[in-house]
């Protein structure tokens, strides 16, 4: 796992900070060099409120090296107020809870971990609005 | 033995303090303590609570004080880059070297000017990085300082202290008393040397002296450390509206509430161990978030926290006026403590990582 990765990503995965345009004022997550709806540069950075809806979503049975640990969960795509589409992991929710349309906050939980001895990484799920 | 009295024990800053902001979490699963009787006793026999509160599959002290800390933000509605200090008192921190309270500090964009640490004393970390938050406000070091008590505790399968052991906790942040929704009065810590309840380093489950947890440790310390503060400042109980002691069952607060000479009533509203366990470093400080959610301006709260090995840290506060603003911005303890899934022995074994998979 490289450390150095997750460092960097540490802005946007534990307070989604993206992009605002400066152009066309659309918000862009995750943070761009070009905005995707005027093909302007896009540089300033802007904190999203956390909060959304679900826009889709599917429950992983057989989860990807490092998942299986939290399998079965649900991946969301969450259509944040401010616009942009997130993909991630629905948390505190049961499957049979869930509908398209439901209103939802950020909350920063462990995404995954390197084995007993390596990092653990932090970043942003998605639950029930409290 | 000469009798050891102290002579200057209160503590009191030379700028007045107090908690500018504060925040919960509960993690939403709860384990019935029958369900614990019948896996290890065959259902037979009391149990010391109904049920505890148990984090899931991807929280850890980390999580939850990042969401008591937002909680907190919340309320306090400042700048977090006036913060000067992120404090994080537990005995479950994630690693063992690499702070808790940078990961907070960081998640609530403190960074990078402030302290950042992880307090230990068992169950009185979160009160004690109360009292460093206190001399470094009321020293005029710092603007605010955020203490935070969490934890998610093991207890050993089958043993008394698997009941109780929970996961959850509170945050305050510590400011001048002009901005604070409860102004603090004075404190006090009692402390000593007795050997109650430890677990050494690698060990994964707590160990502890059965009964001897009961009158030369917690009672002792607590009564101890609840008088001394009375008496420095001249209160008597029945001048309290409410008071919270630490919560490792239901029966040993309420023991102790009455050995001091409060009522039940004054005690009620932050006695949440029977619905959600002892929650460690955070048990003390989870009772006065409760208690702050439905204070009155004026009110006046007794705090008293206990860590194994031994000590305790005792509280006078006020309520002021500001807190009925404050209290509505952030989701109040109880809301926490209603959001309750009911989980089974083997979903817990398999939450709390007893379940070996390698």
């Amino acid at each position: 796992m490289q450390v150095s990765t997750h460092w960097r990503l540490q802005e946007q995965r534990y307070n989604l900070v993206g992009e605002t345009c400066e152009h066309c004022n659309s918000k862009l997550f995750p943070p761009r060099d070009v905005c995707l709806i005027c093909e302007e540069p896009a540089q300033e950075l802007f904190t999203f409120t956390g909060l959304g809806e679900i826009y889709s979503y599917s429950t992983i049975y057989d989860a990807p090296a490092g998942f299986e640990h939290n399998a079965p969960y649900t991946v969301a795509l969450i259509k944040l107020n401010e616009g942009p589409l997130v993909t991630a992991q629905l948390t505190d929710m049961d499957n049979d809870e869930l509908t398209i349309g439901q209103p939802v906050e950020m909350v920063t939980r462990k995404l995954r971990t390197d084995g007993d001895e390596g990092m653990i990484i932090y970043g942003y799920k998605f639950r029930p609005a409290i | 033995m000469t009798e050891r009295k102290p002579n200057n024990g209160l503590m009191q800053p030379n700028i007045p303090v107090g908690i500018v902001g504060y925040g919960a979490y509960v993690p939403r699963y709860r384990l019935p303590a029958s369900e614990i009787s019948k896996m290890w006793k065959d259902g037979v026999g009391g149990v010391p609570i109904e049920e505890k509160a148990v984090n899931g599959l991807d929280e850890d002290v980390i999580t939850m004080s990042i969401e008591a800390a937002r909680n907190t933000m919340d309320r306090a509605q400042i700048d977090p880059q006036a913060i000067r200090a992120v404090w994080v008192g537990s005995e479950s921190h994630p690693y063992a070297v690499k702070p808790t309270s940078a990961t907070v500090a960081e998640a609530i964009g403190a960074v990078p000017n402030t302290q950042a640490a992880d307090w230990e004393f068992a169950c009185k970390a979160g009160t004690e990085a109360m009292q460093a938050a206190i001399g470094f406000v009321g020293s005029g070091m710092a603007d605010y300082a955020l203490s935070i008590g969490m934890d998610t505790a093991q207890g050993r399968p089958g043993d008394a202290l698997e009941y109780t052991a929970a996961a959850g906790g509170a945050a305050v942040l510590i400011g001048r008393a002009d901005e604070s929704v409860a102004i603090i009065n004075g404190s006090y810590s009692y402390v000593s040397d007795t050997p109650d309840f430890w677990r050494r380093a690698h060990a994964n489950y707590p160990s502890h002296g059965d009964r001897f947890t009961g009158e030369p440790a917690y009672f002792k310390h607590v009564m101890g450390a609840a008088e001394a503060l009375m008496d420095a400042l001249d209160r008597k109980p029945d001048e309290y509206d409410w008071a919270v002691f630490h919560q490792p069952n239901a029966k040993f607060p309420m023991r102790v509430g009455k050995m001091l000479g409060f009522t039940t009533e004054q005690l009620k509203p932050g006695l949440l161990s029977p619905r959600i366990g002892n929650t460690y470093s955070g048990s003390t400080m989870i009772g006065l978030t409760a208690v702050l959610d439905v204070a009155e301006p004026g009110d006046r709260i007794l705090m008293v926290s206990y860590g194994s090995g031994a000590g305790s840290d005792a509280f006078d506060l006020e309520v002021s006026d500001l807190i009925e603003e404050s209290r509505h911005r952030a989701p109040t303890t109880e809301e926490y403590i209603a959001r309750r899934t009911e989980i089974d022995y083997a979903t817990y074994s398999r939450y709390r990582e007893k379940i070996k998979m390698k």
